[in-house]
């Protein structure tokens, strides 16, 4: 109780550093909630184009179409196949049609083959499992030829890496940023109130009962700054909508690990710097 | 109750500051530390408290030992001690009431006790009538009978004062003087680094001399008409 007394005294007797110091963490959590947008939309976006992984096996004229709908079935029963479908001569040619648009006449009189379309389960795209899934596929005897855009798949498991070891990189960089700042506004307030530290060791106050309310004050600066860098994350996005492309927004759950991300900070900078000050005193 | 065995502390940068002392101080005692600037009296009354370690030999206070102590150890030591310096090291933004109470609050007393507690060192050191006023309101001499207040709120078994008159004009040097004897004549001990030889030389408490971080002279040893000070 004294703790948090105290926490909300500092607030009240330095009103302009505490509120530079939420500034300034609100302000790199910006930063960072600025990346984690741009990461989730670059995520967002190779999961839709995952959507598409699918493998295509054409399938020889003259195939009875009974065993085409036994293979289908069976296809659609291995583990990693969200489902199978059988397209026919008739859909293939529309489908192509719908696709070229305007160069539909070029279909004109074609015939294209039938094929079961194969899409896999999310957890079962990656370049491996495609290739083993289509490999299976293929060795039906009616199987003419087999497609699935293996440069094109390991062209996005590429593109997912790299985002995923840079959103790594460059979150671990950011956090890093925000604790340092955290820490160094911490230690103005630990300096701040020194002369009161050294009395109250002094008298016989242990280290965690010293420790307490500055491990509050950065947790609470942390959770503000987190609030406000949030807010103007939303206000971000909300001109990137307007001005540029249409983006999605952290949900709910997402929001909340980023307070808890910057209450975290709050805390283990303050904790580091309360920690240096005691040792050196 | 406070024991150093072969007590030598080095600083790694300005060398050796006291050198091997052996020194026992009992129940009540009534102790001077004299000596010159540099003498080693600041870092021995700080090894009493444990700010400092000894860099070879060992300091028990109260059963505590710098061996093994621990950051909790130290904390429940203090606690047990009153400080008292020539800087006063009151909080400017806090009353006398204040100031003294937070050596309370930050030890976790029970809040009922607080208020008692602090009105009897006040009326004790002669300052019942100004609890409220602020240190800036205070003349030199109150604002360091508002630190040996802070000092004795816990009701300590030794009084350690680092130069209390330091920074005192004579009249409020022996106002303090006077109130210490009277801490000591209710049974603290007191442990008193001074400058002071006019001080002392009033006196017949023991009187330690120290000179380049050994002691040369302690009264307790030697009867006091041997030496001069």
């Amino acid at each position: 109780m004294r703790s948090l007394r105290d926490a909300l005294v500092t607030f009240r007797r330095a009103p302009l550093l505490s509120a530079l110091s939420v500034t300034t963490i609100a302000f790199s959590l910006f930063a960072f909630g600025l990346f984690g947008l741009v990461a989730l939309n670059i995520r967002e976006a190779l999961d839709r184009l995952e959507d598409r992984v699918e493998v295509r096996a054409f399938i020889a004229e003259g195939t009875p179409t009974e065993t085409i709908a036994i293979a289908t079935a069976d296809i659609a029963t291995f583990p990693e196949v969200l489902s199978a479908r059988t397209v026919t001569q008739e859909e293939a040619l529309a489908r192509a049609r719908r696709e070229l648009g305007e160069f539909r006449d070029v279909f004109e009189g074609a015939v294209l083959p039938a094929s079961i379309d194969v899409r896999l389960k999310p957890g079962f795209r990656a370049p491996a499992s495609v290739r083993s899934v289509a490999a299976r596929v293929n060795t039906y005897a009616f199987v003419d030829d087999i497609r699935y855009g293996e440069e094109w798949i390991q062209k996005l498991y590429r593109l997912r890496n790299i985002a995923g070891i840079a959103g790594l990189v460059l979150g671990l960089a950011f956090a890093s940023v925000s604790m340092i700042i955290i820490g160094a506004t911490i230690r103005m307030a630990v300096l701040a109130r020194a002369r009161e530290i050294s009395i109250m060791r002094l008298v016989g106050a242990t280290d965690s009962y010293i420790r307490r309310p500055f491990l509050l004050e950065g947790f609470a600066k942390g959770v503000m700054g987190g609030l406000l860098a949030l807010l103007l994350t939303w206000m971000a996005r909300l001109l990137i909508d307007r001005y540029i492309i249409e983006t999605v927004f952290f949900d709910q759950r997402l929001a909340a690990l980023g307070l808890l991300f910057g209450a975290m900070i709050g805390l283990v900078g303050s904790a580091v710097s309360v920690g240096r000050h005691l040792r050196s005193v | 109750m406070i024991r150093f065995f072969n007590v030598t502390k080095q600083y790694a940068r300005t060398g050796t500051a006291v050198q091997d002392i052996t020194l026992h101080v009992g129940k009540g005692e009534f102790v001077f530390l004299t000596g010159a600037s540099g003498a080693g009296k600041t870092t021995l009354l700080r090894m009493v408290y444990l700010e400092e370690r000894p860099t070879s030999g060992e300091v028990r206070v109260s059963g505590t030992s710098s061996l093994d102590a621990t950051p909790g150890d130290v904390a429940r030591l203090r606690r047990k001690l009153g400080i008292v310096f020539q800087d006063f090291r009151l909080l400017e933004n806090r009353t006398a009431e204040q100031n003294v109470a937070f050596a309370l609050e930050v030890t976790g007393a029970a809040k009922a006790t607080i208020g008692p507690k602090v009105a009897r060192v006040l009326t004790q050191v002669g300052l019942a009538s100004k609890g409220t006023a602020y240190p800036r309101e205070l003349s030199g001499g109150e604002q360091q009978r508002v630190a040996i207040a802070r000092a004795l709120v816990n009701d300590p078994f030794v009084l350690i004062a680092d130069e209390p008159t330091g920074n005192l004009d004579d009249r409020a040097t022996r106002g303090i003087f006077q109130l210490l004897r009277e801490i000591n004549a209710a049974g603290t001990a007191v442990m008193m680094a001074t400058h002071n030889l006019e001080l002392i030389r009033r006196q017949e408490f023991r009187t330690i001399e120290m000179n380049r971080g050994g002691i040369v002279f302690d009264s307790a040893d030697q009867p006091r008409v041997a030496r001069e000070l």
